[in-house]
């Protein structure tokens, strides 16, 4: 078994529309080691998006490989990528997206449901984590009663709970203030101390600068791939 | 499946838009209430009509004679003739098909003013003659007593059996008439028995509850009829066809008495047979359009389901997209849409099915509670009105397997939402 959680080589992709093709990503290598915590950067429209879908095995790509959990990851009927999604990864998206008719503990206990979980014990597993996040108190409340950051931190559960390996993380801050951007970090580094690698794509500096690593796409390439000093030294000033 | 988060769903999309859902689903309810009523209501007229003869020998008719039309070997047209005892024995010789046959007597000319007398009791009732046989082609149940029987014919026994009406006003209530003395028509008669016809619906010449039957030969001795057969009926053999029976039967009669044998005036005949294939067809033909009717809507229905699903996936794209990107199957969807369509379905039929159920019962309490006030004793042609269990079954079955085809294409639509696209509808 290797280190990496997640190898990619010379990936590929293309959006074809009709007879017009978008090359968005033009040969991808990239290596992340189990409990990284890694941050994607790149201008709007440099694919940061359409690699993370790939590597959340939610879209497939023309060319290259792809390894999760040193698994080949190739195209695959939709049951099985469900499968795989559901035991490896967690997403975390800018939007939320939590279901709005379903409060709080039943939107965390969600992915459990898909692992037929009965509904008494992943209600149960769901307020534990939610315990972790301090929502105790608001599990019984719909989302639209809650606050953006009580809405990520929801989400983070969520991600959570069927205990996946890799987190992505779509701009988790992109909707919130940066005093809640910051609370939402400190959880998701606490989370990555657990030792689930965590990839988030950001466009904003104080995010990236949270990470071991932050690698940097332009025009579907990489264009920067590096340990971010300013980490060790901050986690060194923790210390 | 019962799981919470599965109904979570479905009474969260009927919920948001309650008219919508309500619109759509009377749809499907109208399509199973008209089946309902309207199988009901087919099933209540062939139960009155069928009611009424459903004992009644299928396989007979009748024969009588009418004045001849045509001039035949020296004889004038506009003759009259009538059967004989002789005609009778002709036609077991000559027609095998023939299997019962039973002549009858008719008494007009004995059934006037109050011809009926016993004691203080008196009353005006008609007499015919009848063969044991006849019992076979249009049975009777017997209240008290037996039937007539061979011995009766035999030795010409001077006995009747009475109809029920005929009891009531001859006898006291709850009294045995059986081994009882009564005038008919000047002559005194021993009762043997009171029939209740099974077929109270077919009548000829007299309501069956008001006839005093004699032995066919005693009738014959006793007023004066001499070898006369006024009219019979017969059955055909199985396997013989009772029209073409009566074809030959008619030509033997004719042959004897010297009619044409192109004379179709000459002799009439009711063919049971017949009208009994005619009625069959006729509810075939109901039952046929009752269906018809009720599938159509019924589909009109599952259509509007269908729309109503359509539409309900379209709305719900993005959650579709979160709940596969965190890990629900294609098939967790599927399910998901169809068993809300079937839900939906179900429910909507199901209380078609129940207020059609009631509509019908309260329409049975209607007519038992009419009959009962109705003082003339006519037959009824409408009795009954229900749908069978098996119906009741075959209505639910239905309504799931059109809730599964309409949630069909809907759940299509569902799984070839891809994620990713689902989760770009920002
Ligand atoms: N499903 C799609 N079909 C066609 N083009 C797409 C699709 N998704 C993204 N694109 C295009 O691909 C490029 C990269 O998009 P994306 O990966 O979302 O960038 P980022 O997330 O870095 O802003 C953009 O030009 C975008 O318009
Ligand atoms: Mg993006």
């Amino acid at each position: 078994m290797s280190n990496s959680i997640i190898r990619v080589e010379a990936l590929h992709k293309s959006y074809v529309n009709g007879s017009n093709s978008l090359h968005v990503l033009k040969g991808i290598d990239m290596d992340i080691q189990r409990g990284e915590m890694v941050s994607i950067m790149g201008s709007s429209g440099s694919g940061k998006s359409t690699l993370l879908n790939i590597l959340g095995i939610l879209d497939n790509y023309d060319a290259g490989s792809y390894h999760l959990d040193d698994i080949h990851i190739t195209k695959m009927n939709e049951t099985k990528a469900a499968q795989y999604r559901n035991k490896y990864i967690g997403f975390v998206f800018q939007s939320f997206n939590l279901i709005s008719f379903k409060n709080a503990m039943e939107n965390v206990a969600l992915p459990l449901y898909y692992q037929k979980v009965s509904r008494k014990k992943r209600n149960n597993v769901a307020m534990e984590y939610l315990e972790r996040m301090g929502l105790r108190e608001w599990a019984h409340h719909l989302p639209s009663e809650l606050s953006g950051g009580q809405k990520q931190r929801i989400a983070i559960a969520r991600a959570l709970i069927s205990k996946p390996k890799v987190i992505l993380a779509d701009e988790p801050t992109g909707a919130l203030d940066s005093q809640t951007s910051m609370e939402v970090m400190e959880i998701l580094k606490e989370v990555n101390q657990t030792g689930i690698a965590i990839i988030i794509v950001t466009h904003e500096n104080d995010i990236a600068n949270q990470t071991q690593r932050i690698i940097r796409l332009r025009d579907g390439v990489i264009e920067s791939n590096h340990i971010n000093h300013s980490f060790k030294l901050e986690s060194v000033e923790v210390n | 499946m019962f799981d919470k988060d599965r109904w979570q769903e479905i009474f969260n999309a009927i919920k948001q838009n309650k008219l919508r859902s309500v619109l759509t689903a009377f749809g499907v309810f109208w399509g199973i209430f008209m089946l309902v009523t309207m199988t009901g209501a087919g099933n209540g007229l062939m139960n009155g009509i069928t009611d009424g003869f459903k004992d009644f020998a299928s396989n007979s008719a009748f024969v009588w004679a009418n004045n001849t039309t045509k001039p035949y070997k020296g004889f004038r047209q506009g003759r009259q003739w009538n059967f004989t005892n002789d005609d009778m024995a002709s036609i077991r010789r000559e027609v095998p098909e023939v299997d019962v046959l039973a002549p009858k007597l008719q008494g007009w000319n004995i059934s006037n003013g109050e011809n009926v007398i016993r004691g203080l009791k008196t009353g005006s009732f008609r007499v015919n003659g009848e063969m044991p046989e006849y019992n076979l082609i249009d049975p009777n149940e017997m209240v008290y007593g037996r039937y007539i029987n061979d011995m009766d014919i035999h030795h010409r026994r001077k006995v009747c059996v009475i109809g029920e009406r005929v009891y009531e006003v001859m006898f006291d209530k709850d009294e045995d008439p059986v081994g009882e003395y009564m005038k008919v028509s000047g002559v005194w008669f021993q009762v043997i028995g009171v029939a209740r016809s099974k077929n109270p619906n077919i009548n000829i010449g007299a309501d069956k509850k008001e006839v005093v039957s004699l032995p066919f030969t005693t009738m014959q001795q006793t007023f004066n009829y001499g070898n006369d057969v006024h009219f019979f009926g017969f059955t055909a053999r199985k396997g013989a066809s009772v029209s073409e029976t009566a074809e030959k039967v008619t030509q033997v009669l004719k042959s004897k008495h010297s009619i044409d044998p192109e004379d179709l005036e000459a002799t009439g005949h009711f063919n049971v047979e017949e009208q009994v294939k005619m009625l069959n067809y006729m509810f075939l033909g109901i039952n046929a359009l009752i269906w018809i009717v009720g599938i159509g809507t019924l589909i009109a229905g599952a259509v509007g389901i269908s729309n109503i699903m359509l539409v309900i996936v379209r709305e719900r794209t993005k959650e579709i997209g979160i709940q596969r990107a965190i890990g629900a199957r294609p098939w967790t969807i599927v399910s998901q849409i169809l068993t809300e369509s079937v839900f939906l379905t179900t429910i909507a039929g199901f209380l078609g099915l129940a207020l059609g159920t009631l509509v019908l019962h309260a329409a049975d309490m209607a007519i038992i509670a009419a009959q009962a006030a109705k003082t003339s004793e006519e037959g009824t042609f409408f009795k009954s009105p229900e749908i069978g269990l098996p119906m009741a079954l075959i209505a639910l079955a239905v309504l799931v397997i059109t809730g599964l085809i309409a949630g069909l294409i809907p759940a299509q639509k569902a799984i070839r939402i891809k994620p990713i696209e689902a989760l770009r509808h920002e």
